[in-house]
């Protein structure tokens, strides 16, 4: 879990740009005044959104200042949900599904791709694409096996050299579209001949 | 009220209980971790499953409200064999170094596996192992052992009120800590070490000193500040190893300050074994013969009116008043036991305790504050009044600024104007103070050192008897005293309301020749050709100006009864003996009268705490609050002086010469001051 243990180098300050503090503004909204520190999780993400998908101490300070919690409630909550994480990943933080499905369908060929090209170790940040990679579980998308996230988009149905087109375009700062790169919209059934001949059963 | 069948037999129990107090009411003890009376109920260390009819499954009894009809069994095979699967996950990953672990001897765990432990275990796997984790000077981590019950992290945001300790990770990366390491800025941090059920949290200064059975333990009280916390001293020989909380609800509940706690290695250090006497500008050792020649020699040649003395913060009655009639054969009355010039009206025993008493906090709807800051001038009394905060959200005013309480305030104003404006029905304060029913006010000596303080309390009194918040039910006036001795020495009248202000002034006069300091060392003044006799404990500010010192006995070697700021009159055990030469200070008077050669005046203990016993106005009983008499007196009236209540800066772990002997108490003073400094202590 290193991405849970606290960064050595920290910034000294964080503040959240014009942009998200109109977006805390709405989030705020959503929960009655006296019940402000209902926000945390949301401003969590904001603030790991906005500071390259890793939220800085300073960041856990302010956002308890923000909603006047004691900051170890805010880290405790940081800490606690594994998807907020307290190390820099890069600007282009990859996560390789590993569950059972994924795995069936070659996700290991991924991990290792994810190896050649990014970094030879998980949540290593690898300088040259500002990017690292890590596996987790099951996130959600086993209709469309294997497939990783790279920040808030999904890359489905892969194979080896899907694979390796999508990490190039994240070195050449290109990044190609997120979706299935088998042709399928959405999880729609691909057209092959089926049991039934085509008709429903 | 509803009943409850508890293994069979019916239990009548209060709406609200839970079933696991419940089963206390019928004597059945169930084991537990995670639950603590004075504290939120968690119910995650599942130690306290019991069998209830109708659930297929053991219920958590803690956390389980009791209910009309319940049938619940604790002492089955069922239950039994769920308590050691709770056990057997409990240790599977907790360390087996009970050998050198300090809790060992009065560890929650260690006893309850006795019952419930399998002999050996089925994990195979690695342990886990965590870091351990710093907490500041006072509380030694070793996480490892840690079961993750919680409960430091439910006194600290819930009890001191300062939300910093908290467990990070979860699942098996769970652990407890503090945010970022820092230590707890908390005055009653070290509670959390006597609520660890485990060894995870133990003392750091007491770190593998003695085993608890080795200990010798006396019941007995504390003096570092004037609530007067029941305490346990445990002693090995002649040493004091540590200090322990008595369950006291009325005053201390279970928690005590970390001054009262870790001021004991100060009881070491900086001792006066032997008297001395100044020889060419140097202190030199000397006997109790020659000491005491020469102080009688001094006495005698000294005019009566130009000897004084001055008593001391953590003086026991009997020594006070043995100190009285020791004046009486000088033939001097200048008495003093002030540390500073503060008003006080000794006529009457309710103007100067905490007349609401500390349980009675919890009853009231209102609290005003007047030039007090009762977090550093009586730590458990603040936590009292941060339960009641916690608890029915009762609203707390100040006059004054007195910094952080734990808890919110609102400050109505800095000046004496305002007391002015509410006497006189003028403040938007003055309504809700009267639509209160049990309102408490707060007058810290702060307030009454000033120029007002007259003003201050006369007026407040006469606003409060005229408005009937002063009578045999509910009395709102409360003098916060910061001495463990002020009120017993307010009753033994060693103040003459006559002669109040006489002593400082004639002190600041140079009017004195002779100046005899009973464990005296806040006195504020400066030495010029004074002759200085200094009887007391420790070489400290006293000592430093002495020509003469008389070595004598602390709080823990000699008998002797202390009222609290309540007045509740307390006993004080001797759990040691004096050190070296040094006696206790009634064998000291007798000493100094016998070679007055008045050897009919001297008197032992045991006469001295009788005659104490018969002075004490209102008395009622030992560890009692006093009777409640309230007589009509005269108005006293006082001028009015608009001037700014500044609430007097406090050295909290510093304040007598036990704790600025107390190395410990050097450790967190230094913490305090670089977090002040520069905001942070890592």
């Amino acid at each position: 879990m290193s991405l849970k243990k606290v960064h050595d180098d920290q910034p000294k300050e964080f503040k959240f740009s014009t942009e998200n503090i109109k977006k805390v503004e709405e989030i705020l909204k959503r929960y009655p005044n006296k019940n402000k520190k209902s926000a945390v999780m949301p401003l969590l993400y904001l603030a790991q959104k906005q500071n390259e998908n890793w939220i800085p101490l300073a960041a856990i300070k302010y956002i308890a200042n923000y909603l006047a919690m004691p900051y170890i409630s805010v880290y405790e909550i940081a800490t606690f949900y594994s998807m907020y994480n307290l190390t820099p990943v890069g600007k282009n933080f990859i996560q390789v599904c590993t569950t059972t499905p994924c795995l069936i369908r070659g996700a290991d060929k991924i991990v290792k791709l994810c190896k050649e090209k990014i970094s030879p170790n998980e949540n290593e940040v690898s300088k040259k694409s500002n990017s690292s990679w890590t596996e987790v579980e099951c996130l959600g998308a086993c209709v469309s096996a294997p497939m990783i996230q790279i920040n808030d988009d999904y890359y489905e149905d892969l194979d080896e050299k899907s694979t390796s087109e999508i990490l190039e375009s994240l070195i050449n700062n290109k990044p190609l579209k997120p979706g299935s790169y088998r042709g399928r919209k959405n999880t729609a059934p691909e057209k092959i001949a089926s049991i039934n001949g085509g008709k429903h059963a | 009220m509803p009943k409850i069948l508890i293994n069979g037999k019916e239990i009548e129990f209060e709406k609200g209980m839970t079933v696991l107090q419940a089963c206390e009411l019928a004597d059945v003890e169930i084991p537990r971790f995670c639950y603590h009376e004075k504290l939120s109920i968690a119910g995650n260390c599942r130690m306290c499953l019991v069998e209830m009819e109708k659930s297929p499954k053991p219920i958590a009894s803690c956390a389980m409200p009791a209910t009309e009809g319940m049938s619940i069994k604790t002492n089955t095979p069922f239950v039994e064999k769920a308590r050691k699967g709770v056990m057997e996950f409990l240790l599977a990953n907790h360390p087996l170094d009970c050998p050198v672990c300090d809790q060992g001897g009065e560890c929650d765990l260690q006893d309850q596996s006795l019952y419930y432990g399998v002999d050996k275990s089925r994990f195979v796997e690695n342990k886990r192992d965590v870091k351990e984790k710093y907490m500041g000077p006072l509380i030694k981590t070793q996480m490892t052992r840690c079961i993750h019950c919680t409960r430091c992290v439910r006194f600290a945001t819930e009890v001191a009120g300062v939300p910093e300790i908290g467990a990070i990770g979860r699942g098996e990366n769970m652990e407890i800590t503090t945010y970022l390491e820092k230590s707890m800025e908390s005055e009653l941090s070290a509670n959390v070490i006597d609520l660890c059920p485990v060894g995870a949290l133990t003392s750091k200064p007491y770190a593998f000193e003695a085993r608890p059975w080795e200990l010798k333990k006396t019941e007995s009280i504390d003096v570092m500040d004037a609530v007067g916390s029941n305490i346990r001293v445990d002693t090995y020989n002649w040493e004091v190893k540590r200090i322990l909380p008595r369950l006291n609800n009325e005053i201390n509940e279970e928690w005590i300050s970390d001054k009262t706690r870790y001021s004991c290695d100060g009881l070491l250090k900086q001792r006066l074994d032997v008297p001395y006497i100044k020889k060419e500008n140097k202190l030199k050792k000397s006997n109790w013969d020659e000491a005491i020649a020469l102080l009688v020699e001094k006495i005698q040649s000294i005019r009566p009116d130009e000897i004084a003395g001055h008593i001391g913060d953590m003086i026991n009655m009997e020594s006070a008043l043995g100190f009285k009639k020791l004046f009486n054969l000088f033939k001097s009355k200048n008495l003093e036991f002030r540390e500073k010039n503060f008003y006080i009206n000794s006529e009457e025993k309710i103007n100067y305790i905490f007349n609401s008493s500390i349980a009675g906090i919890e009853e009231s709807d209102l609290i005003l504050l007047v030039g007090t800051n009762p977090r550093h001038e009586a730590t458990i009394l603040n936590a009292r009044i941060r339960k009641t905060f916690v608890q029915k959200k009762v609203p707390i005013f100040s006059i004054g600024d007195p910094g952080d309480l734990t808890y919110d305030y609102k400050i109505i104003g800095n000046k004496t104007d305002v007391i002015k404006k509410i006497v006189d029905n003028e403040h938007e304060f003055s309504k809700k103070l009267l639509s209160a029913k049990k309102p408490i006010i707060i007058i810290g000596e702060s307030a009454l050192e000033l120029k007002s303080g007259k003003y201050i309390f006369e007026t407040l009194k006469n606003y409060l008897i005229n408005n009937n918040l002063i009578n045999e039910n509910w009395n709102s006036l409360n003098i916060l005293t910061q001495n463990a001795s002020t009120v017993g020495l307010l009753d033994l009248k060693i103040l003459q309301t006559e002669t109040q202000d006489q002593f400082f002034s004639n002190l600041r006069n140079k009017k004195f020749k002779l100046l005899y300091l009973l464990g005296s060392d806040n006195l504020d003044f400066k030495k010029d050709n004074e002759f200085v006799v200094y009887q007391g404990s420790h070489g400290d500010r006293g000592a430093e100006v002495a020509d003469i010192i008389l070595p004598s006995a602390t709080y823990t070697e000699q008998n002797g009864l202390y009222e609290n700021l309540e007045g509740r009159l307390q006993e004080c055990k001797k759990a040691s003996y004096p050190i070296g030469e040094s006696l206790e200070d009634w064998k000291i008077y007798n000493k100094i009268i016998k070679n007055l050669g008045l050897q009919e005046k001297t008197s032992n203990f045991d006469q001295l705490r009788k005659e104490v016993l018969n002075n004490i106005p209102n008395f009622s009983n030992l560890n009692d609050l006093p009777k409640i008499e309230i007589v009509k007196t005269n108005e006293i009236k006082a001028d009015f002086i608009s001037e700014e209540i500044v609430i007097r800066e406090f050295d909290y772990y510093y304040t007598n010469s036990i704790s600025r002997s107390s190395k410990t108490m050097s450790e967190c003073r230094q913490i305090r001051q670089k977090t002040i400094k520069d905001g942070t202590n890592n």
